[in-house]
């Protein structure tokens, strides 16, 4: 007997809530579709009716988690169009922003990634300890979640010595306790044999269905805008991309993990080697007519702005190619054949979100079509109860 | 004295629900955030609740998107009297930056009965927490 899920309408931290639609056999779900447009508030229409100054605080406020990875884009973008260079020490700042925001937003997602295995301590851990780097971040600019420091030509805000030293003792908490992390998410049983095996999605598939990110990278593919397109001034900063070949959940988490690791020496090697001069040039108003396409690595993957000029001191038109929505269809193939316990899980690791808002699903009996309504809640309960039937190996060193 | 007894009650543990109506994501990620270690409200005895039925409060960020319009109302209708709407952040006030685009109702004040506004964008956790203690002032 077939039955009909819709899951939704609702995922906040999603940058597009959507609604999904699944088709199951039993548990196993057999087929699934994608609603968009619960959060559609018309950012792009709205940029066109803004200077690209003004649109700096707008794009920064299409996602809350990666505010600044789209600001980035969206400054590169309009930087070549108003043919301006920020100096030196403003790109520093600008991408040790970047490599701050990735931290937070991989430890945010490590966090809900555990909540949703059902391992709320690690939950917990984690956004402890996220709170360390957003103290950081209100350091440097002086509030927590849209710091708002990119402008035309650099940067708004510069830090002090002080601010420096403290940003690389604060990179020894978070080494340490990102050791942790590893250790715990590669060895403790329950946790590793919830996630392994999850949400398979093949390295074939995931290049057919253009996924991104760590999504991309844990299927072994080994994509990462900041190395293979190098912008700003990524082409002189050592960094390794990190891959896992598991092409499962507990490889997504794996990846995130390793790439704190990778963040940490950018963070660092950023703050050693950051150059003096100022740190913002003065740009001009208007930009030539033209358009350009600028591309950035968000925590959750590519991200892609167009901006179109028309020779006044407003974008044309602004389309934003966010790394989600590139994701989707490999969430959906994720989805197939999978559970329904395992819905929390899998699209959780598309995404660092912490989306606390519960949806609800909506069970309609294929025959009766009379439906029955799920709490996120008891899928989540449902997902639990899957946790504790799988094997667990047993005499394995657990860290604690 | 059972009167008494439930608004002691409420005061010392009011279950709030959060409710995103087409929010930027930030303002949720500072309500999360304020249930974590650093703010942990839960000491003071706010939970988190699934389910609009059994939330004394709601905490609604955002614009109010018009798709979300009649879900949010839908939800205001299923939580049990007595009920108080916290709107956190500056959308849920009035649109933010938003405001005057084609699909916003702008403000959660539009659409359903709003007791306490925190202000910000995103809202800080603890002026979030302090709206709470504000709202259950008032009680
Ligand atoms: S008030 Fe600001 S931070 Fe909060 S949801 Fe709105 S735009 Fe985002």
């Amino acid at each position: 007997m077939k039955f009909q899920i819709p899951i939704g309408p609702q995922h906040p931290a999603l940058k597009e809530p959507i609604s999904l639609r699944m088709t199951v056999e039993g548990e196993v779900i057999r087929d699934a579709d994608l609603r968009l447009g619960y959060n559609h508030r018309g950012i792009e229409k709205l940029a066109e009716e803004r200077t690209y100054l003004q649109n700096i605080y707008l794009t920064e406020r299409i996602c809350g988690i990666c505010s600044h990875s789209h600001t980035t884009c969206f400054v590169q973008g309009v930087e070549a169009l108003l043919e301006v260079v920020a100096p030196r020490r403003g790109q520093f700042l600008r991408y040790l922003v970047a490599e701050l925001e990735r931290v937070h937003s991989h430890l945010l997602w490590l966090g809900v990634a555990g909540h949703e295995a059902g391992f709320d301590s690690f939950f917990m851990y984690t956004w402890r300890d996220r709170e360390v780097v957003m103290d950081i971040l209100e350091m440097i600019s002086g509030n927590r979640v849209h710091y708002a420091i990119n402008t035309l030509g650099g940067v708004r805000r510069d830090i002090d010595e002080a601010l420096r030293t403290k940003i690389l003792d604060s990179l020894g908490i978070l080494r340490a306790r990102t050791d942790y992390y590893f250790k715990l998410g590669a060895n403790e049983p329950s946790f590793v044999g919830r996630l392994a095996g999850v949400g398979r999605l093949s390295k074939e598939d995931a290049l057919a269905l253009c996924a991104v990110g760590p999504t991309a990278r844990a299927s072994g593919v080994a994509h990462d805008v900041r190395r293979d397109d190098p912008y700003g001034i990524y082409g002189e900063i050592p960094f390794e991309v990190c891959t896992a070949d598991s092409c499962d959940v507990l490889g997504r988490t794996v990846v995130r993990i390793k790439e704190l690791g990778q963040s940490y020496n950018i963070i660092e090697y950023l703050l050693r080697n950051l150059p003096d001069g100022p740190v913002a040039v003065k740009a001009p108003r208007r930009a030539k007519p033209g358009e350009v396409v600028s591309r950035d690595e968000a925590p959750r993957g590519e991200n892609i702005h167009y901006i179109k000029a028309n020779g006044s001191d407003k974008p044309e038109r602004l389309k934003v190619r966010a790394p989600t929505l590139a994701n989707y269809a490999a969430t959906l193939a994720r989805l197939k054949n999978g559970f329904i316990a395992d819905i929390p899980l899998i699209f959780a690791a598309i995404d660092p979100c912490i989306c606390c808002a519960e949806r609800t699903v909506e069970l309609i009996d294929g025959r009766s079509g009379r439906p029955t309504v799920v709490r996120w809640s008891d899928l989540r309960r449902r997902a639990a109860r899957r946790a504790g039937r799988v094997s667990k190996k047993r005499n394995v060193e657990c860290p604690l | 004295m059972l009167k008494r007894l439930v608004r002691w009650s409420r005061i010392k543990s009011p279950w709030i629900l959060h409710l995103n109506s087409g929010a930027c994501n930030a303002c949720d990620i500072e309500v999360i955030a304020a249930l974590t270690p650093r703010f942990d409200v839960e000491r003071l005895g706010v939970l988190l609740k699934a389910t609009p039925r059994h939330a004394d409060v709601l905490v609604c960020s955002g614009p109010v998107t018009r798709q979300m319009k009649d879900r949010i109302i839908r939800i205001y209708e299923q939580t049990p009297d007595p009920k108080f709407v916290v709107a956190v952040g500056a959308c849920a006030m009035s649109g933010c930056v938003y405001r005057g685009a084609y699909n916003i109702m702008g403000g959660i004040d539009q659409v359903i009965p709003v007791d306490v506004y925190v202000p910000g964008c995103p809202a800080r956790p603890d002026a979030i927490i302090d709206g709470v203690v504000k709202l259950l002032g008032k009680l």
